[in-house]
């Protein structure tokens, strides 16, 4: 029976002329031909995008491919496969899909050749690049883009220099990821629900979180969102779809998956949009939400921010990969590497990025290439581990701000006037945010105790009463700028 | 938010979506006694039972029936985990919303049933199957949780949900308090916990003593069919993460449950033995092992009164106390390790508030501070036996 199967099978007869040494026997078990079914193109993905050219060719850049398994019990038939050129490719069935086999013994190396190529289109001068494809923006949008990067500088520098005169406690900037922060902020919608790392508050900023709001979350008054709660840069605003930063890294991300279950449970025309950092992804959090958001076709974009160091791990010693975009293949997540200090690359990726999670349901990974420019946050002097001259570099002449500040001056929609006065005036007004901040009464004690359940359970109550009977026999020892 | 679904199987709400700013669960039903405290507007979860409290008047016995429901109507028989499954369908079909997740819940059925038959029912979108990562689908309950929808988190293994810890406590149990109550978390995280017939040390955790701690959750444990579903049903209605203990041995008992819908409350005990002697307190599976040791206790003529506390967190200091002031005196009988346990915990809350009326100091068996051993007599004597019960009361009553 066995010879019969192989006569009608070229491939074996191939296979048992090249391997002469093995048995017929051994080949058959090793061979098993049963009906198969070809890896094959989503329909959807050869569909027109609105129109919009998308990255440096017309074939649209993302192309579904799941391997799917051939149904078992199917009757054996010897066939081959004829691949795209025609040649034979001989398979073999195991759970999860046809794989095809090969008598060589190959490692795959642990990293291409090359590196995968950052997208770009303005040059480091601001100029557009000859020949690169990108959504353009309007005058009103970019202005506004610049206007944005240049507030969040202001307000990083001015609260930054706050907590070094002592009057909060902690801050961190987003030095030099200005383009990261903005671009992505324009980019999506007001719907798309954000679950940022901790350097996100250009996304806030972009959506509306007045200074004032800023300052009122550092300082933890009584008019905080947070109700003073978290400590300063752990933003969180339902109304502009910002969920409360938490410390631990990577939480977010399978939080990310949830939300963007939620949202496909809804149908609705929005995703989740879930930032980490280079040192974040080792965490094991990062991986099975990957995992996950690529099982359940969730439509969440991932956005990682390689700025080069984790306080002071630089990449080198955080991971081996040629960074984080090599591994969405890994999950079966299609990903892109974007230079993260080219305000408009960032922007015309994460607006594709965007409409193709929620048209396709499928997440999707972005790597934004930028650099850490200030410290890890007030706890940290970087000169202790990196050189002053590389940041200083990073700082200036490879500035997000500026090479975009170059490309809309050019472009004839903004002057140094305007600059000086946005500066001078952004300038003020955070100054005067933080004035008002820190002369504003803190949350009153019953904020202590409230929203640790939906309402006061006796125990806390109990707690509370404690609390102000003590407040009661030595008001002196109790701060003043607290209500009771 | 979420109010339009698009799997398939979706069986319409058979009542009224509630506000669900409103405390008060919605369905007291006239034939059964009373079994939660009448809520007022101004909710006060751990006052208690203020009135109309029914007496379980005859000793419950290993098989628990429940007097009341045999009292009323004829009701109808089920397994715990049955039980369990029916809570969640009902609160399925009331509230579309609601949704589970884990590993294995969809077309196996979960690894103990308790969701067989629902994604068939349901879609797969509702009872989600979950790749193995307990970290990464709490955490994806959480974010669901936070945009509207109501999730049900099903550990296979109480156990496991160990790697879900950061989750659990940094996130549903804080997010609410540290957004300003901008965002809410109700999920409910369930498993089957406790030590079990040779099951080995880590699939014999006792989580409750390592989450008592977390602000923010809420514990109950169950122990019989009636309030497994009853307790299943307020868990999933609470705006608060609850996390709901089941034991791995009890979701085979057979009870007799009321036909007619009612919920439980989340922060009271359950009398489950009015006595004059001793109060003894115990939760999920000891409930029975200090039922057989009652039995034994009444023929030699103590009279205990049993407690079963079922909500872990926050205690029912008030079912507690009235007990204490009555009788003077307190074992405590728990499947939790001596160190740290929810026994340490229960001891140091009624010394603390209930310390005059003791005439004795507190009993509190637990199990020994061991991993749980594999060979089966090992394992039995980890944890408390009947014996050891009666003599505990014999030598605190004198």
């Amino acid at each position: 029976m066995a010879a019969a199967l192989l006569r009608r099978s070229r491939a074996i007869t191939n296979l048992v002329r090249t391997t002469a040494t093995v048995s017929l026997s051994d080949q058959f078990t090793a061979l098993q031909f049963h009906r198969y079914r070809r890896y094959r193109r989503s329909p959807a993905a050869t569909g027109d995008f609105a129109g919009k050219p998308y990255g440096l060719c017309n074939e649209p850049p993302f192309a579904s491919r799941r391997f799917e398994s051939a149904a078992a019990g199917q009757p054996i038939v010897a066939e081959t496969d004829e691949d795209d050129d025609g040649s034979d490719r001989q398979g073999v069935e195991f759970p999860g899909g046809r794989v095809p086999f090969t008598p060589q013994m190959r490692f795959i190396p642990e990293s291409s050749n090359d590196r995968v190529p950052c997208y770009r289109v303005l040059d480091d001068d601001g100029y557009p690049i000859e020949g690169g494809l990108y959504e353009e923006v309007d005058k009103e949008i970019a202005v506004r883009m610049y206007r944005s990067m240049v507030t969040l500088q202001t307000m990083d520098t001015i609260l930054y220099e706050a907590q070094r005169q002592g009057r909060i406690s902690f801050y961190m900037t987003a030095g030099g990821e200005e383009a990261v922060n903005i671009g992505t902020a324009a980019a999506l919608s007001s719907d798309d629900i954000v679950l940022p790392q901790y350097r996100e508050a250009g996304i806030l900023l972009w959506r509306g979180y007045t200074l004032q709001e800023f300052a009122n979350q550092c300082f933890g008054t009584k008019n905080d969102p947070g109700k003073g709660r978290q400590m300063p840069i752990h933003y969180g605003s339902k109304d502009h779809n910002y969920i409360t930063v938490s410390s631990p890294l990577t939480t977010q991300l399978p939080q990310a998956v949830g939300v963007a279950y939620s949202l496909k449970m809804d149908g609705k025309n929005a995703c989740a949009v879930a930032f980490v950092g280079d040192g974040a992804t080792s965490e094991g959090d990062f991986h099975a939400a990957l995992n996950f958001a690529a099982v359940m076709d969730a439509p969440v974009l991932f956005v990682c921010r390689n700025n080069g160091w984790a306080i002071s791990t630089p990449l080198s010693e955080q991971f081996r990969s040629d960074g984080v975009v090599v591994k969405g293949q890994a999950y079966g997540i299609p990903s892109i590497r974007v230079d993260g200090n080219d305000a408009l690359a960032v922007h015309a990726t994460v607006h594709a990025a965007r409409e193709m999670v929620v048209r396709e349901q499928k997440p999707i990974l972005i790597e934004a290439m930028t650099y850490r420019v200030g410290h890890h946050s007030t706890s940290d002097d970087s000169t202790k581990y990196r050189s002053p001259d590389e940041i200083e570099q990073w700082r200036t002449s490879r500035s997000p701000v500026t090479r975009f500040r170059k490309f809309v001056e050019r472009n004839g929609w903004w002057s140094h006037d305007e600059e000086t006065e946005l500066r001078a005036s952004t300038r003020k007004q955070v100054l005067k945010a933080i004035q008002t901040a820190d002369k504003m009464e803190k949350p009153s004690l019953e904020d202590l105790f409230t929203d640790v359940y939906d309402q006061v359970p006796e125990n806390l109550q109990e707690q509370e009463k404690a609390v102000r009977d003590a407040v009661r026999r030595h008001p002196q020892e109790f701060p003043t700028d607290v209500p009771l | 938010m979420a109010a339009i679904l698009q799997s398939v199987g979706v069986t319409s709400a058979s009542f009224q979506l509630p506000d669900h700013s409103n405390k008060s669960p919605a369905f007291p039903v006239c034939s059964l006694p009373v079994i939660r405290s009448e809520k007022s507007s101004s909710f006060d979860p751990i006052r208690g039972i203020g009135k109309a409290r029914k007496a379980v008047t005859k000793a419950v016995t290993a098989q628990a029936e429940n007097s009341a429901s045999a009292a009323s109507k004829p009701g109808h028989e089920l397994l715990l985990f049955e039980a369990l499954r029916e809570g969640l369908e009902e609160e399925m079909d009331r509230d579309v919303r609601v949704c589970v997740m884990g590993e294995d819940v969809g077309h196996y059925g979960g690894s103990y049933k308790v969701t067989k038959g629902l994604a068939e029912k349901y879609g797969d979108l509702r009872v989600l199957d979950t790749p193995i990562a307990e970290n990464s689908f709490t955490g994806m309950a959480i974010g669901a949780a936070m945009t509207g929808l109501r999730p049900i988190v099903e550990g296979m293994n109480m156990g496991f949900l160990l790697l879900a810890f950061n989750q659990i406590s940094d996130n549903c149990g804080m997010l609410h308090y540290t957004s300003g109550g901008q965002f809410t978390i109700p999920t409910v995280i369930r498993g089957p916990g406790g030590v079990g017939r040779q099951l080995g040390a880590e699939h014999s955790q006792r989580l409750e003593s390592y989450f008592q701690s977390i602000p923010g959750i809420q514990m109950v444990a169950c122990s019989t069919p009636y309030n497994a579903k009853g307790l299943m049903k307020a868990a999933i209605r609470s705006e608060n993460p609850v996390v709901l203990f089941e034991h791995v041995l009890l979701y085979n008992l057979k009870e007799r449950i009321p036909d007619e819908e009612y919920v439980l409350s989340l922060e009271e005990a359950e009398m489950v033995r009015p006595g004059e002697h001793v109060t003894i307190l115990t939760y999920s599976r000891m409930r029975y092992h200090v039922m057989q040791a009652a039995k034994t206790l009444v023929n030699k003529g103590y009279d205990p009164e049993v407690i079963d506390i079922r909500s872990l967190k926050p205690f029912d200091l008030y079912t507690i106390g009235n007990s204490v002031k009555k009788t003077h005196k307190v074992l405590i009988v728990e499947e939790c390790m001596r160190t740290g346990g929810i026994g340490a915990s229960l001891t140091a809350a009624i010394n603390e508030n209930f310390n005059d009326y003791l005439d004795a100091p507190i009993v509190c068996l637990s199990s020994q501070d061991v991993p749980t051993p594999y060979a089966g007599t090992l394992e039995e004597w980890t944890v408390v036996q009947p014996a050891q019960i009666v003599a505990a009361v014999e030598q605190l009553c004198g």
